[in-house]
C-alpha cells in the first residue's frame, strides 16, 4: 500500500483535512499541538489503496519537542507522497517548511488551507504563479467544509520531488521573493474577533476576561449537566427501574442472580446491581457532565482561547516549574486524565512532563469523578464542593512548588503561536464531542459495569467483610472513615467514579465525604491512567509518581481528618 | 533596545538575536529573524511572556527570550 504523509506547521488544519480525506474522525482544535501522535487512515483512489498518515505539526525539520520528533521520524521512514498543508494566511512562515520538504526525495503536493479566510483577511494569492515557481501542484483547500479536497486527490499523481532548489543560507531571501511575487495584501479593518483577541491577551483586560471565561465555563458545565440529569433521572427511576425489576424477576427466579443484577435495596445508588447502579452511574450521573464539559471545552478549543489562557498563566505556572502551555493538558485532564497526559508531549523536558503529570493527577479530578462528587456532596451545599476543589487545587500547587525545588533543571520559556480567533464550525464541534463521548461509552462504561459486578461478587462471597476486618483499621484511625470503605479504596484503581459511588451506602457525614472524595482523587491513578503513565514516563518515573500520589493522598487525608 | 522595552502597539525592526543557535533556529522557524518588522501586542506583568506579531502570525515568547531580541523602533 502506498503511503501519504500529511505534513505542515502546527495548527494549519492537518487533522481536518485528514478527516476529510479518510473519513476517520480525529480531534481537531484551534491551537498548536492538538495532534501529538500520528493517526492512520485509508483512501481508495481508482484501483489503488493509499495509507494516509496525519503527522503532528512541526515548524521545521529540526525538532524541538517530542511531537515534532515524531513528525521528523515519520518523514525519515519515507513515504510515497507528502501532502504539505500550508496556512494560506501565513504563507511566508509556512513556506520555510515547504522548501525543506521540497529538498527531500519524496513527491510533494501543496494544499493551501484556510483559503476561505484569506478573503476577509485581505490576502490574495496567485496560485498558478506559486505552482509555477515551486514546480509542484498547489491546491486551495478549506478543511472544514471540504472545499478543494477532491482536486487535491485528483492531482496527487502530479506531485514532484526535488522540484525546487535553493541555497540553505539564503532561504529567507528565496521565500521573500516567492511571497512578493504571488501574494498581494490589501488593507483591512480590525474585526470584532481581532479586538477580542487584544482584550484577552493584554494583562489589564485579559485577567478579568479569563476569570469571566472560567466562571462561565464552570456555571455552564454545571447548568447543562444538572439540567440533563434532572431530565434523565426521573425517566430512569420511574420507567426503567420498575421495568427491569419486573423482567429480571420473571426470567431469573434465582435470588443470587437477582441480587447481582438488581442489587439488594431498591435505592438505585445503593443497590449495586449491574442493571441498576451499573447503568445509573455511567448514563445518569456521569454522561450528562461529560457531555456538558466537553461541549464547553470543545467550544473554547475551537474558538482558540486556550493558548491565550496559557500566556496569562505563564508567570504563575513558572513558580511550579512549568510554563503556561501546561494549562492545556491540565484543562484536558478535567475531562479525562488520559488525553491530558498525552497532551504533555508538547512540553520539551522530562522534568516538565513529570511536574505537569503531577499537576494533572492532583489538581484535576476527571469528569466522572467530579460528577460523582457533585452527586454525593452537592446536596449538602455548593460551598462543600468549592471546599473540595480548593483543597485539590492547593495540594496541586504545593506539590508543583515542591517538585520545582527538588527536581534539577530549568523551566524552559514559553514559546507558542497564538492562533487567530475562529468562529467554531458546528459540525466539527459536534463530531469532536461525539469522538470524546464515544471513548467514554466504549471504554469506561464496560469498566464501570465490571466494577459493579466485582463489588457484587465480593459482597455476596463475603470478601468485602474479610478485607474490611484485616485492613480496615488504618482507615478508621487515619482518615476517620468506616472500615468497610477499605474495599471501596481498592476498587478505586479500576475506576474512580464507581469507587466514589460506592461510598453512597455508607451514609457518610459531610466531613467524611470531603476526606473520602479528596483522598480518592489523590491516592492512586485509575488503571487507564496507570497504563498511560507507563507509556509516557516509563516504569521508574511511573512508580515515583504513584508513590508520590499515595504519600500525598495519605498525608492530606490525615491532615483533613485532624483539622476539619 | 530589546523587545521587552517596546510598548503595546509599537512597531520595530529586528536587528540581532543574541543567543545560541538553538534559540536562533527556534525563532527563525516562526519568522523572527534580523530584518523583519514586528509589532508588540502585549506584555504580561512580572516579567511574563511577550506577544509579538510577525506578518499574520502572533507568537508569545518568554521574557528571557524576548530580552535577547534586539530591535530598533520604527516611528
Amino acid at each position: 500500500m502506498k503511503k501519504i504523509l500529511l505534513v505542515g506547521n502546527p495548527n494549519v488544519g492537518k487533522s481536518a483535512i485528514f478527516s476529510r480525506l479518510t473519513g476517520v474522525n480525529v480531534i481537531c482544535s484551534n491551537y498548536p499541538g492538538t495532534t501529538v501522535e500520528y493517526y492512520k487512515g485509508c483512501i481508495k483512489f481508482g484501483d489503488e489503496k493509499y495509507e494516509v498518515i496525519d503527522v503532528p505539526g512541526t515548524y521545521s525539520l529540526e525538532p524541538t519537542s517530542k511531537a515534532e520528533e515524531v513528525a521528523v521520524e515519520m518523514l525519515n521512514q519515507g513515504a510515497d507522497f507528502i501532502i504539505n498543508i500550508v496556512d494560506a494566511t501565513n504563507l511566508e512562515r509556512n513556506l520555510n517548511l515547504t522548501l525543506q520538504l521540497l529538498k527531500r526525495n519524496i513527491p510533494v503536493i501543496i494544499a493551501l488551507n484556510f483559503w476561505d479566510e484569506t478573503k476577509h483577511r485581505g490576502i490574495s494569492i496567485d496560485i498558478k504563479e506559486l505552482e509555477k515557481i515551486l514546480g509542484v501542484p498547489v491546491v486551495a483547500t478549506c478543511g472544514r467544509t471540504g472545499e478543494g479536497i477532491k482536486e487535491l486527490v485528483n492531482r496527487l499523481k502530479e506531485a514532484k520531488s526535488k522540484a525546487y532548489d535553493f541555497v540553505e543560507e539564503k532561504k529567507w531571501n528565496e521565500i521573500g521573493k516567492i511571497v512578493s511575487s504571488v501574494q498581494k495584501l490589501s488593507h483591512r479593518h480590525h474585526t470584532f474577533l481581532d479586538r477580542l483577541s487584544e482584550i484577552s491577551i493584554r494583562p489589564l483586560t485579559g485577567i478579568p476576561f479569563a476569570l469571566l471565561v472560567l466562571y462561565l465555563t464552570f456555571s455552564t458545565v454545571r447548568f447543562i449537566g444538572e439540567g440533563l440529569i434532572s431530565l434523565i433521572d426521573p425517566i430512569f427511576n420511574n420507567y426503567y427501574v420498575p421495568f427491569i425489576i419486573n423482567i429480571v424477576e420473571k426470567i431469573f427466579p434465582v435470588k443470587f442472580l437477582q441480587d447481582l443484577l438488581l442489587g439488594t435495596t431498591p435505592k438505585v445508588m445503593e443497590s449495586f446491581g449491574i442493571l441498576t447502579t451499573g447503568l445509573y452511574i455511567p448514563f445518569v450521573v456521569v454522561l450528562p457532565y461529560m457531555f456538558s464539559f466537553y461541549l464547553v471545552l470543545s467550544f473554547l478549543e475551537d474558538i482558540g482561547y486556550l493558548p491565550r489562557l496559557a500566556v496569562l498563566l505563564d508567570v504563575a505556572l513558572h513558580r511550579l516549574g512549568v510554563h503556561g502551555y501546561t494549562s492545556i493538558p491540565v484543562l484536558l485532564g478535567f475531562g479525562c486524565k488520559v488525553p491530558g497526559m498525552l497532551a504533555t508531549r508538547i512540553l520539551e523536558t522530562e522534568r516538565e512532563k513529570i511536574i505537569a503529570t503531577a499537576l494533572i493527577l492532583m489538581m484535576a479530578p476527571c469528569m466522572p469523578q467530579t460528577a460523582m462528587i457533585i452527586s454525593l456532596v452537592g446536596h449538602y451545599g455548593t460551598k462543600y464542593l468549592f471546599l473540595i476543589f480548593s483543597i485539590l487545587f492547593l495540594v496541586g500547587i504545593i506539590t508543583g512548588f515542591i517538585l520545582n525545588k527538588i527536581l534539577k533543571g530549568e523551566t524552559p520559556e514559553l514559546f507558542v503561536e497564538i492562533p487567530p480567533y475562529r468562529i467554531p464550525y458546528i459540525p466539527t464541534l459536534i463530531k469532536k464531542l461525539w469522538i470524546r463521548l464515544k471513548a467514554f461509552l466504549m471504554e469506561a462504561v464496560p469498566l464501570i459495569i465490571l466494577g459493579v459486578f466485582i463489588v457484587g461478587v465480593m459482597d455476596v462471597l463475603g470478601i468485602t467483610d474479610i478485607i474490611a476486618k484485616f485492613f480496615g483499621q488504618p482507615i478508621v484511625w487515619f482518615l476517620g472513615l468506616p472500615k468497610e470503605t477499605v474495599s471501596v479504596l481498592i476498587l478505586g484503581f479500576l475506576r474512580k467514579d464507581i469507587s466514589i459511588a460506592l461510598l453512597s451506602p455508607f451514609h457518610l457525614n459531610i466531613k467524611q465525604l470531603i476526606i473520602a472524595s479528596v483522598f480518592m482523587v489523590l491516592y492512586l491513578p485509575c488503571v487507564a491512567t496507570f497504563f498511560t503513565l507507563l507509556k509516557e514516563l516509563g516504569i521508574k518515573n511511573t512508580l515515583k509518581v504513584i508513590f508520590m500520589m499515595l504519600s500525598v493522598g495519605i498525608f492530606v487525608g490525615i491532615v483533613l481528618n485532624l483539622i476539619l | 533596545m530589546d523587545v521587552t522595552q517596546l510598548k503595546e502597539g509599537e512597531k520595530a525592526k529586528v536587528i540581532e538575536i543574541i543567543g545560541g543557535c538553538g534559540l536562533i533556529r527556534k525563532l527563525d522557524a516562526l519568522g523572527i529573524r534580523p530584518g523583519v518588522e514586528i509589532t508588540k501586542i502585549s506584555s504580561q506583568v512580572l516579567r511574563g511572556p511577550q506577544t509579538l506579531q510577525i506578518g499574520n502570525t502572533q507568537v508569545a515568547i518568554g521574557f528571557g527570550m524576548a530580552k535577547k531580541i534586539v530591535v530598533e523602533k520604527i516611528k
